[in-house]
């Protein structure tokens, strides 16, 4: 028992690997990933794997109106994901983004209900983007506070606020029910369209992409050059450092899920103002949970969010299409979502490790 | 006011309710106490109520006269397998892959999900249409009580024998998870990885085994309770209405609330469906009020979660490296 | 008595990245004798040890345990080969009791029975000298409590190799006398031990033999009773230490700092500065004495606003150029962020380089800009300079590394040392605080710090340097303060005292740093 060798694989961290071999080693997750995706698909409908991706890319961009529809949930998704990227560099896990969502979506879906008809639509848009970026603060500066003051454990914090958001959402649905009985608030304005986005550069989402990609650069530009970027990734990398540099943790803490908050809330005001015009439980629809991988995984990097947000709502709407061509139901997209995710999360470590097998000497480097 | 009758009802409401996320929340804190923080509990109860629907469904589909043991071994075998792989799948991703615990547990959610959904839409179709699933065998065994079968234990037995088995099996489980984790050897190294995995490291435990091994049965255990879900609470059926991901929440709320205490798990489900259903037998509330009851758990657990950390108390906290990563050549 | 080999290590190597910790070194531990491992921080002492206790697997190189070539992959092996290993970090779990921590991991038959365990502790304790309760809980132990733990929880396991990591470093001299008998019955029992450290006296005092180590190579083992502190010193460091650290002597000594009745509790409300007061002086070096834990860590964050003080104290701040008569600047109720608004120019140098004092994932621009980035009014930091200073460091100090923009926790050590100091000096301050800010660096980057500290002192900066190494605090500094239990033991002439009278003052006082109930 004492005699045996030394262990089949070891594990040993890498220096830096150049960013071109850590991009390529996540694309080859990807593609790995697609291959088992399409096997699955394969499984279920034995359709051969080329038409599979023929379908699924029909399914995201077959027609001018699904093309639009992948962008406007792109947005959405990283608009989302924008939100959760200063928490997240702060090491704040902020896993309550789809409450966030949920009460910027709220009080969009009242303020249009109750102003639709007495508030001309850019200022009612105005007031509906300011209140729910106020809704989404206060829905991050509470689990903020108490994780400043008191080291109150935030994940589950804002775990719990996202259900509170829930049931709070449900109970404005049964008080704006319309018509009665259906158990919605329906289309709201769908006459007048009071409140619901304009037209922009006669695109039907272009307001959304507008208002998502500015938040995008300026969110970038904000975590990268701003001074409350800088102190944002220090407090993300030691909070001994930051109060050592006479940095107020705490107001940065809360000042930083203020902004993640807010932004979160704005999505809500996208969905409800720019896309559904109604409010339901399923308005964040689970976004929030998925937005939180995309920020991961982007590594805060707005522009990289871009990218998986896009792969990820592809995948979603051609998943979509295959199931309703073959007669299986739409959770075949969260099938292959979740497989994806699992490869390129699988993938980081190939990333950060090398494995050493027995009897290989480590090379220098 | 409230009858006696209605009491008992709500009563009974939230023993059915507490089962479902007893099962989660025990199994969660068997995984919690390895350090590991899986958030892919909603995940797992879909992944157990599907494995075990799936499984007791295909076997009275293809046998006229199915044998209500088999249908008992092979749903449960099946839901607690199919649970217990999530719970692999999310240890090799976080403890040998190092991948983050967070996320992790969170796309397991999302995987979890599609499969339940995915399958569970399947066999709604296969049967012939949403609700036509039958499984009457499986989930009548499931349902078998005392007190639907014995007459005459009056209003006692009503409120305490009228269940099926997983009901007292979640008390017993619960019961064996606080003298396996205080009482045993194994439970002791098991919280020593979940506190300090250097030091437990240090004293010789395997540390990667341990986590494997409580995360995989954790997830096994949580598993139950979609599987408790399917047979018992819906009688035997599919919906995809998002119900187990709500509840998979709680459980995980139930956790907190219980400061990783499986006996205060117990208490706790049941008042956690007591509140749930409170709202049925409240009078005068309107629709939409009752929606605001029901959001009594998450700020009750919201209040439980300030209290622990204001109070600071030892024996309170979370185990102390929850959710970090452990690698013994760090530098 | 008859010795015979315990251990034997052939040609252990080991690497961490490009750093060489061990290079092919060969050692012998035998029963019945306490060896030295003696060397300086950073000789790869701890390292190596560490391969025996399963910590870390060598590279290259073997070990034989009784003259058997063995595997020790996990801490398991360790202990089943009779390996146990006292840790400088100590490694317990802190909400278990005494006996929980003792019976961790073990593989008895049987169910869980801390009773039996209990009294097997107690009669350990007994036979060796030393008395722990076994209910007690880790978190209301004292540090010499929870190193007893450690103690017995390696001999309940049958250990007859006992390793121990620096164990004096966290102890009172009482503490240490008794740690020391315990060792020499563990001795007299036929046990091998290993003791970890860089105390030449303590190596002296209760070691038969010493092996030396050296920047990861093996130097040479010799018995104690044929050796003498010197020759040792001329082992460890390779040469005889006349440090030559050039001192010139303070010109125009000036008022900087004066500190009065700080008194500092800490979170747990233990006492760990107990009415200090004392004075700091441009152009010369204060040196701080004390050992581990007595306070130094909150006296210079105390006056970096870092701690919060008790009522009635004082910390007078005057810079650079402040009139005569000008009462300076009150730092005490400031928190750093005032204390630099209020124009106070103070550098410090933390202990803890990449947790406090830098920020390991940015490069050298981006840790430049942390005493800057507040710099101007607009919403965005300035780049330019900080990019232009951290080029300035990286060449004045001669930084290695491959651009300015690499992380800095990739750094090795020295380097990283190098970029916070080189950020320190760079704000040209009036007072500047370094905490032991040679620890681990090589001999020609220690030389280049001491070099740069007389350089401030000479420009009238009054320097604050904290130190473990008695012979360069004598060196290096003006006058030395000793702390000791958190208390100031004695403020000397650092050209007039003696390396015994400084050791003096540093145990004077019964320490009160630690929990004692």
């Amino acid at each position: 028992m004492n005699n045996k060798k030394e262990p089949l694989l070891r594990i040993a961290k890498r220096d830096l690997l150049p960013w071109y071999n850590a991009y390529g080693i996540r694309l080859a997750a990807v593609l790995v990933s697609l291959v088992v995706s399409g096997l699955f698909i394969f499984a279920v409908t034995k359709l051969n794997p080329v038409a599979v991706y023929e379908a699924i890319f029909d399914g995201a961009f077959g027609s001018p109106r699904r093309s639009w529809v992948t962008v406007r949930d792109t947005m959405m998704l990283l608009c989302i994901g924008i939100g959760l990227a200063p928490a997240f560099k702060m090491k704040f896990w902020n896993i309550g983004a789809e409450g966030q969502v949920l009460v910027g979506g709220i009080v969009t879906a009242g303020l249009m209900r109750a102003l639709g008809s007495s508030l001309p639509t850019p200022v009612l848009l105005a007031l509906m983007a300011v209140v729910s970026l106020l809704a989404g603060a206060l829905w991050g500066i509470i689990p903020a506070t108490f994780k400043a003051v008191w080291n109150t454990n935030e994940t589950l914090f804002t775990l719990m606020m996202n259900y509170v958001a829930i049931q709070l959402t449900s109970y404005c649905v049964a008080l704006w029910e319309n018509p009665f009985g259906s158990n919605t608030v329906g289309i709201i304005n769908q006459k007048t369209k009071a409140g619901w986005f304009p037209r922009v550069f006669g695109l039907d989402y272009g307001l959304n992409i507008l208002l998502v990609l500015v938040l995008a650069v300026g969110m970038f530009i904000y975590l990268k050059y701003s001074k409350q970027g800088y102190e944002i990734s220090v407090v993300g990398d030691s909070e001994r450092t930051a109060r050592y540099a006479g940095i107020n943790v705490k107001k940065v803490t809360i000042r930083t899920m203020a902004i993640s908050g807010a932004i979160c809330g704005m999505a809500g005001f996208i969905a409800v103002a720019g896309s559904s015009h109604t409010i339901s439980t399923s308005t964040a629809g689970g976004r929030g949970f998925t937005a939180i991988i995309v920020a991961w995984l982007a590594q805060f990097n707005t522009f990289v969010m871009i990218l998986i947000s896009l792969l990820l709502v592809f995948l979603q709407k051609g998943a979509i299409q295959i199931a309703s061509q073959f007669n299986l139901n739409d959770y075949a997209s969260q099938i292959i979502t979740g497989i994806i995710l699992f490869f390129i999360l699988g993938s980081e470590f190939f990333i950060n490790y090398r494995v050493i097998l027995r009897g290989r000497k480590e090379a220098a480097k | 006011m409230i009858s006696g009758a209605q009491l008992i009802q709500l009563f009974q409401s939230a023993v059915f309710f507490g089962t479902v996320i007893m099962f989660g929340a025990i199994g969660e804190i068997l995984t919690e106490k390895s350090g590991n923080l899986n958030l892919g509990v909603p995940g797992i109860m879909y992944l157990g109520g599907i494995a075990g629907l799936a499984a007791s469904f295909f076997y009275e589909f293809n046998n006229p006269d199915p044998s209500p043991i088999i249908c008992l071994i092979l749903s449960f075998a099946a839901a607690f397998l199919a649970s217990a792989l999530g719970g692999l799948l999310y240890s090799f991703l976080t403890i040998t892959l190092r991948a983050n615990q967070n996320v992790t547990g969170l796309t397991l959610t999302i995987f979890g999900s599609g499969i339940a959904n995915f399958f569970g839409g399947s066999l709604n179709t296969m049967a012939g249409g949403v609700g036509q699933i039958s499984v009457a065998t499986t989930s009548g065994v499931y349902r078998a009580n005392i007190y639907n079968n014995v007459p005459g234990l009056g209003t006692a037995g009503s409120l305490l024998l009228s269940y099926g088995f997983m009901v007292y099996l979640a008390i017993v489980v619960a019961v064996l998870m606080a003298w396996f984790l205080n009482r045993t050897r194994t439970g002791l190294n098991l919280r020593a990885v979940g506190e300090n995995p250097a030091t437990a490291d240090a004293a010789g435990i395997n540390v990667t085994r341990y986590k494997y091994a409580a995360t995989c049965i954790g997830a096994g255990i949580s598993g139950m309770g979609g599987l408790y879900y399917t047979m018992d609470y819906i009688k035997g059926t599919w919906a995809n209405d998002g119900t187990i991901e709500a509840l998979g929440w709680l459980a995980v709320a139930l956790v907190i609330f219980a400061t990783w205490k499986s006996l205060n798990a117990i208490w706790g489900s049941y008042l956690f469906g007591l509140l749930s259903w409170m709202y049925f037998y409240v009078p005068g509330l309107t629709r939409s009020s009752q929606e605001l009851f029901k959001m009594l758990p998450y700020l009750v657990t919201i209040l439980v979660l300030i209290a622990i950390s204001l109070r600071k108390k030892r024996e309170n906290q979370p185990p102390a490296s929850l959710g970090l990563p452990y690698f013994r050549e760090e530098r | 008595m008859e010795h015979t080999c315990a251990i034997q290590l052939k040609n252990i190597t080991k690497r961490f990245g490009k750093v060489v910790a061990n290079d092919s070194v060969d050692l012998t531990i035998n029963r019945g004798e306490i060896l030295s491992l003696l060397g300086e921080n950073g000789s790869g002492k701890t390292t190596l040890m560490n391969m025996l206790a399963g910590i870390y697997f060598p590279d290259e190189g073997e070990i034989l345990v009784n003259g058997m070539p063995v595997t020790i992959a996990s801490p398991k092996d360790a202990f089943a080969n009779g390996i146990g290993m006292i840790h400088q970090h100590f490694k317990l779990v802190d909400v278990f009791t005494a006996a929980e921590n003792i019976v961790l991991g073990l593989e008895e038959e049987g169910k869980l029975d801390l009773k039996a365990a209990a009294a097997k502790i107690t009669e350990i304790c007994k036979r060796y000298g030393f008395s722990i309760d076994p209910n007690k809980k880790v978190y209301d132990m004292s540090v010499s409590e929870k190193q007893t733990v450690e103690i017995v929880k390696v001999l309940y396991r049958g250990a007859d190799i006992l390793i121990l990591d620096e164990p004096t470093a966290v102890l009172t001299p009482q503490e240490t006398d008794r740690l020391f008998d315990v060792m020499r019955n563990m001795k007299a029992d036929g046990k091998a031990m290993v003791i970890i450290t860089h105390k030449l006296h303590e190596v002296m005092d209760v070691s038969d033999r010493v092996a030396v180590l050296r920047k990861g190579k093996y130097i040479g083992d010799v018995a104690t009773s044929k050796t003498n502190p010197q020759a040792l010193t001329d082992m460890m460091v390779g040469h005889a230490v006349t440090l030559n650290i050039n001192r010139p002597e303070p010109e125009d000594p000036t008022l900087r700092l004066t500190v009065e009745n700080l008194t500092v509790y800490d979170a747990m409300g233990v006492k760990r500065l107990d009415n200090v007061s004392f004075t700091a002086m441009g152009g010369e070096i204060l040196g701080i004495a004390g050992i581990a834990g007595s306070g130094q860590k909150e006296l210079l964050e105390a006056i970096a606003g870092l701690q919060s003080i008790s009522d009635g104290a004082s910390i007078q701040y005057r810079a650079i150029g402040c009139p005569d008569g000008n009462p300076g600047v009150q730092l005490v109720g400031k928190t750093p962020l005032q204390i630099k608004q209020a124009g106070v120019s103070l550098a410090f140098v933390p202990e803890d380089r990449l947790g406090m004092g830098l920020v390991g994932t940015m490069g050298m621009t981006g840790n430049m800009l942390l005493r800057s980035y507040r710099k101007g009014h607009s919403v965005f930091t300035d780049r330019k300079a900080p990019r232009k200073l951290a080029e300035d460091v990286m060449e004045r100090l001669d930084v290695v590394t491959p651009n300015v923009a690499f992380p800095v926790r990739r750094l090795s050590g020295g380097n990283v040392q190098k970029v916070l100091v080189g950020r320190e000096i760079a704000q040209e301050p009036s007072v500047l605080m370094t905490a032991y800010a040679v620890r681990g660096l090589d001999i020609n980057t220690s030389y280049t710090i001491y070099n740069l500290l007389t350089e401030q002192k000479m420009q009238g900066v009054a320097v604050v340097y904290v130190g473990e190494d008695l012979d360069v605090l004598l060196e290096l500094c003006d006058r030395i303060l000793v702390l000791c239990g958190g208390q100031v033991s004695g403020i000397v002439d650092a050209r007039t005292t003696t390396k015994e009278e400084v050791g003096l003052l540093m145990t004077r006082f019964k320490k009160e740093g630690s929990k004692d109930e």
